[in-house]
């Protein structure tokens, strides 16, 4: 599937949330140019560092983040933000969530 | 027949500690780094530690630095990955005419590619001019690419002036380090560079292991594609044993350098001004700004690869230049490029002086390289002048 079938399908399964202007993020990584798997390494490395409702963005141009991230998120219990289109990559924005109880 | 090596720059010996250090990795500790259970855990651990006394060595983050097979791979790595991460912004990449040949042939391969080089020119001492840095900016240029020092002739460039020009520019600079980490101080900061391209075996280290130095943030196209290692930027399993290697090497040649430097530059200085004794030797490269193990030369009226030979018979192992010289019998792009004629840079020699090399081997030299010339010069047929060979072109006239 190409990368706009992919936008297509997620975006009328509701799962992809494209954003007007990018949000406010707490820490940031530039994956630009990396591949799979590193764009769900780098996201499990990095939200380790980050407190209950702190956002981390992630800057990745690889097309497979379009349905990877999301998905991501709902397992894991994370909230997905959103995307912001960027000229040449994607700004994924994925809220930590609170420690239970 | 007692040996002395004075080839240096094409490799080092390991040294002991090193070969210790490495030597489990290759037995018990045989892991893949990427498993999970215990050997595989010990091999990441054992490569994270060898990333970070590789940082220290120039200066750099650990995180900065990304393990390669080769100086030739990370010099390709550099200049392909910053060309393709940055092509939107332009497509201009300077260069120097004394570059290695993976810079210079890289650099060719980018060309092919749409991108536009200019090669620059260096003086007679094989020195860029800063300001031709400056001249040769378009508004295309995005990554500027300098050695740090010569093999060859042992110059050291002017990296702080020139990134200095790229820093104000906001380009990226990348410098082949190859010949210069472990030989003299090298220090990322210190010098401003965004990437930085060295090697294991120019100071004692295994062959196979090298590293390419990112400055944090940067981004770059990576070569080999395929798998998790070095962050996704340079896939394929690890050569555990070698990157261990380079480790403690690393350690080594900071702990040492200093000391390795005063030794070797006494030595090389002995070296240098018994040979410009004898007539019609002239030493190519600065008399200052070089490598403080390098001397090189060329000697009129003969070819290198016959002193390489009978210097050889005699014990001693040294070098012609480069591979154009020693294998393509072209004259050196680099003694061309300093303004040696054609004819005269097939009498090109190298003579690298290392931590092993004492006062008796370079007494010894002295003693044997005046003989061997004589002896040479004696059934040259041009040893009475270079009758009909001053206009000869790059490839060797026949």
């Amino acid at each position: 599937m190409s990368a706009a079938e992919v936008v297509t399908k997620l975006q009328s399964d509701k799962q992809l949330m494209f954003l007007d202007q990018p949000l406010a993020a707490d820490a940031t990584t530039d994956i630009i140019y990396m591949m799979c798997p590193m764009h769900l390494l780098t996201i499990e490395d990095q939200i380790k560092d980050l407190d209950g409702g702190q956002i981390l963005s992630i800057l990745t141009d690889y097309d497979g983040a379009l349905e990877d991230i999301p998905d991501w998120c709902k397992k894991t219990g994370n909230e997905f933000m959103g995307i912001f289109e960027d000229e040449d990559h994607y700004k994924f924005f994925i809220r930590k969530r609170k420690p239970s109880g | 027949m007692k040996t002395i090596y004075l080839d240096h720059v094409a490799t080092n010996p390991l040294h002991p500690e090193v070969l210790e250090a490495m030597l489990p990795y290759f037995r018990e500790l045989y892991g893949n780094p990427l498993s999970i259970y215990e050997p595989g855990l010990k091999a990441r651990e054992a490569i994270e530690k060898a990333r970070e006394s590789t940082a220290a060595l120039i200066n750099a983050k650990p995180k900065e630095i990304i393990f390669t097979a080769s100086g030739a791979e990370a010099n390709n790595f550099a200049l392909k990955g910053i060309a393709y991460a940055n092509q939107n912004k332009g497509k201009h990449i300077i260069v120097s005419k004394i570059e290695h040949h993976s810079v210079l042939n890289t650099a060719r391969f980018l060309e092919k590619s749409g991108f536009a080089v200019t090669y620059l020119p260096v003086d007679k001492y094989g020195l860029i001019n800063p300001e031709d840095v400056e001249k040769a900016l378009t508004k295309e240029t995005i990554l500027i690419s300098i050695i740090h020092a010569s093999p060859e002739i042992g110059a050291i460039e002017p990296i702080v002036e020139i990134s200095r020009i790229a820093k104000q520019k906001g380009l990226i600079l990348h410098t082949d380090a190859v010949a210069s980490v472990g030989n003299i101080p090298v220090d990322v900061q210190a010098l401003g560079v965004d990437l930085l391209s060295f090697t294991a075996h120019q100071f004692y280290g295994p062959k196979g292991a090298a590293a390419l130095y990112v400055r944090e943030g940067g981004r770059i196209v990576p070569l080999i594609y395929g798998g998790i290692q070095e962050g996704g930027r340079r896939a394929g399993t690890e050569n555990v044993p070698a990157i261990v290697g380079m480790g403690k090497a690393a350690e080594l040649a900071k702990r040492d350098l200093q000391k390795r430097m005063d030794r070797v530059k006494v030595l090389r200085d002995k070296l240098i001004t018994n040979a410009l004794k004898t007539e019609k030797v002239l030493l190519t490269g600065p008399p200052e700004k070089r490598l403080p193990g390098h001397a090189s030369f060329v000697v009129e009226y003969i070819e290198g690869e016959a002193m390489l030979l009978l210097l050889a018979a005699k014990g001693i192992y040294s070098a012609s230049g480069s591979a154009c010289s020693s294998k393509a019998l072209k004259a050196s792009p680099v003694l061309i490029s300093i303004g040696i004629p054609a004819h005269l840079a097939q009498g090109s020699v190298v003579f690298t002086l290392g931590e092993e090399t004492t006062e008796e081997d370079i007494n010894y030299f002295n003693e044997t390289f005046p003989q061997i010339i004589s002896r040479l010069r004696g059934i040259s047929p041009y040893a009475k002048g270079w009758e009909g060979m001053e206009g000869s072109s790059c490839t060797v006239q026949k």
